[in-house]
């Protein structure tokens, strides 16, 4: 009994001991309770960003091609001063411009229709007609539109020549692959005005253009900043698609080409888009897209 | 959303990923690579039940291509070794994906062969296991590509050259027989936008093997040593093609369906993808120009130092180069096989393209051109005559590329 008792207390107070330890610290709860999720974030994305910044200051053994741990700048200065990799560079920002463009002028009126004038039955249909493309995979859509833009294909047969220009292949793709990213958070941030906004305006005298320009775009552009966060990003990154339509470079494939054989040279090249990301996130909250949040 | 809280608690949260983070870093930069050890296998014991393999399209085939293309079936009954195997669609991906140390075995081109046993990624092959070893053709034993100091480093599987595909239907009046017709801008300019090329480094030894013959003021005797003249010729020859490229390709799927749909009408290619689009029955034809020759691949199947199923690898090197397997694998990929006991009729029968002309086709003795073919190499700064040192290395050639690509 007496033992019993005993070890039964001792169990009792580990458990107590850890409970105590807590207890009156909510700092230490807390700061446990986030270490797991911000470890993650921290190790798992950050961490691995830090590694891919430290790797873009090595350099290569020759035979072996080996990565040696040893300082040099050589990888940034070969991007900066070799003009094949500015104008690489400068032609993947252009065309994440372009995407982005595109998609916010496609996107708007499905957007509008969706939020303003469908009935709910209907409102909830478009949102998974909008959706249904993400389910199929990336590369299903790519090979399928170079299949519709090959010399035998769908488009040809209705007479319409198939794009040649390499930079408008990617580009008509990729503003179809990332068309949804665009239309759901416009659809979000259109369906958060009220139209009683839109009636106050109109009672006031404003045609349909002015209240587009003056009322609705102010109102919905931190939500079109969200989309365009998206089709941004996404562009800059993606080699999969310039490499299956066309014979183009964007960064992504210069840093997937020289993954293998000269990884110091594509960690440095990947840090592009990152900078640019980040001036484009830093234009964005000037222009006051983050302030809703 | 904003709660003015106090801060404390996510700091420390943030201190203590942070700290973790740091750890992550010096733990990266600190552990170096360390050589494995490359000693030479004395035996061959039990099969450790599987074997990860890393090979071109083709040369592993287990029946799901084509029920008549399988050697794979057989050898993991016979030795109960299961095969694993990841396709490579370079050698620059082979050399990464054998780096990883997760694979047990690779069949190398010769320009990834030298920095494999240089990284101390493969271990040396002890020739005396592999009984078959002794019927291989002598052109492939003790070759710059698979040995050090006589010492081999693999196991020869085949070899054959890249052929020049054409569309018979498109390019016309007259089939070509040389490069020139993706070279010479004035021939190419009539297939702009319809031809391919290796999307590889590689490839540069091509355009140096054209101006071989078309160029010989340059004075290219090897074209993976290239001076600072020769490369920069090479260069502008590629880039002058990049105008008239449809698509290049690596993914030899990609160059299979590029030729089907017609969008691609010639280009260089291997002699696998020729005979899948006539198996189909597209219009093609592949060539082999004697004018300038051709660059060719040799290959060698090494086994990983890391190997962690040693045994079956071997046992695996041994089956590769049984008759009836070599047999297969020639006439399934289009190349000569390793092995002069393939070449006999009774083998070349049973292969999945029955011919037993295959060997006198693909010049499996070499005499004719294979032992002259430009086989990949991995390009070195030592230019290996008496120019010296000055020569470009792999890295050059990678760089160069990307400014081919533009």
């Amino acid at each position: 009994m007496e033992a019993a008792d005993v070890t039964a207390s001792a169990r009792r107070s580990a458990g107590r001991r850890l409970a105590g330890l807590f207890h009156g610290r909510p700092r230490l709860q807390v700061g446990a309770l986030l270490a797991g999720p911000i470890g993650w974030l921290a190790i798992g994305y950050l961490g691995s960003l830090l590694v891919l910044l430290v790797t873009a200051f090595w350099s290569l053994g020759e035979l072996s091609g080996e990565i040696e741990h040893t300082f040099t700048l050589d990888n940034f200065k070969t991007i900066v001063e070799s003009p094949v990799y500015r104008e690489i560079a400068g032609r993947t920002v252009a065309m994440a411009a372009a995407v982005t463009v595109a998609d916010a002028i496609l996107a708007f009126p499905i957007a509008f229709f969706m939020a303003k004038v469908a009935s709910p039955r209907v409102k909830g249909l478009l949102v998974v007609a909008v959706l249904l493309p993400l389910w199929s995979g990336y590369l299903v859509k790519v090979y399928t539109w170079r299949t519709i833009m090959s010399g035998g294909g769908v488009l040809s047969w209705v007479g319409l020549g198939a794009p040649t220009d390499d930079l408008v292949r990617i580009w008509l793709v990729m503003t179809y692959l990332w068309l949804p990213y665009m239309i759901i958070p416009l659809y979000a941030g259109l369906e958060r005005i009220p139209n009683s906004v839109l009636s106050a305006s109109e009672d006031l005298g404003a045609g349909p253009g002015y209240t587009f320009r003056r009322v609705i775009l102010p109102l919905v552009f931190p939500a079109m900043v969200a989309g365009s966060i998206f089709t941004f990003s996404l562009t800059l990154g993606d080699f999969i698609t310039p490499l299956l339509v066309s014979k183009t470079q964007l960064i992504g494939n210069v840093v997937y080409s020289n993954f293998t054989t000269d990884l110091p040279l594509a960690a440095a090249f990947s840090i592009v888009p990152i900078i640019v990301m980040v001036l484009y996130l830093l234009i964005a909250r000037r222009l006051g897209a983050f302030e809703h949040l | 959303m904003k709660t003015k809280g106090d801060g404390r608690p996510a700091r420390m949260a943030w201190l203590i990923a942070a700290g973790l983070v740091a750890a992550l870093v010096g733990i990266g930069c600190g552990g170096g690579g360390d050589s494995t050890s490359s000693d030479v296998q004395q035996s061959v014991g039990e099969g450790e039940g599987e074997v990860d393999l890393i090979a071109w399209a083709g040369y592993v085939e287990d029946g799901s291509t084509d029920p008549s293309a399988d050697w794979v079936t057989d050898f993991e009954k016979q030795t109960g070794c299961k095969v694993n195997v990841k396709v490579g669609n370079t050698s620059d991906e082979m050399v990464q994906l054998m780096r990883t140390g997760q694979y047990d075995g690779v069949s190398a081109s010769g320009d990834a062969t030298l920095r494999l046993i240089e990284g101390g990624d493969v271990a040396p092959v002890n020739t005396d296991l592999v009984s078959n070893y002794a019927d291989v053709f002598p052109g492939l034993k003790d070759q710059p590509y698979n040995s050090v100091d006589g010492q081999m480093y693999g196991i020869p599987h085949g070899r054959g050259a890249n052929l020049l595909m054409y569309n018979t239907e498109e390019v016309k009046p007259k089939p070509p027989n040389s490069w020139s017709v993706v070279f010479d801008p004035k021939q190419a300019e009539k297939y702009s936008g319809h031809i391919t090329a290796y999307d590889s480094p590689i490839y540069i030894a091509d355009a140096a093997v054209y101006l071989m013959k078309h160029e010989p003021d340059l004075g290219i005797t090897n074209p993976y040593e290239l001076d600072d003249e020769q490369f920069n010729a090479a260069i502008d020859l590629l880039k002058e093609q990049n105008e008239h490229i449809g698509e290049y390709w690596s993914d030899y799927t990609k160059e299979i369906s590029s030729f089907a749909n017609g969008d691609t009408t010639v280009g260089t290619t291997w002699p696998y993808q020729f005979l899948t689009l006539k198996a189909d029955n597209k219009p093609v034809k592949a060539v082999y120009p004697s004018e300038e020759g051709s660059t060719g691949w040799s290959d060698t199947w090494m086994i990983s130092s890391e190997a962690k199923h040693p045994n079956c690898m071997y046992m695996w090197m041994n089956h590769i180069l049984e008759p009836q397997v070599q047999a297969d694998v020639a006439e399934w990929f289009g190349e000569a096989p390793a092995n002069s006991v393939a070449c006999e009729p009774k083998y070349l029968k049973k292969g999945p393209f029955p011919d037993v002309n295959h060997c006198k086709k693909y010049d499996a003795a070499g005499d004719k051109y294979l032992d002259d073919l430009h086989y990949w190499a991995t390009p070195l700064s030592d230019c290996g005559d008496d120019r010296g040192d000055v020569c470009k290395d792999y890295t050059d050639w990678v760089q160069a590329w990307t400014e081919v690509k533009g």
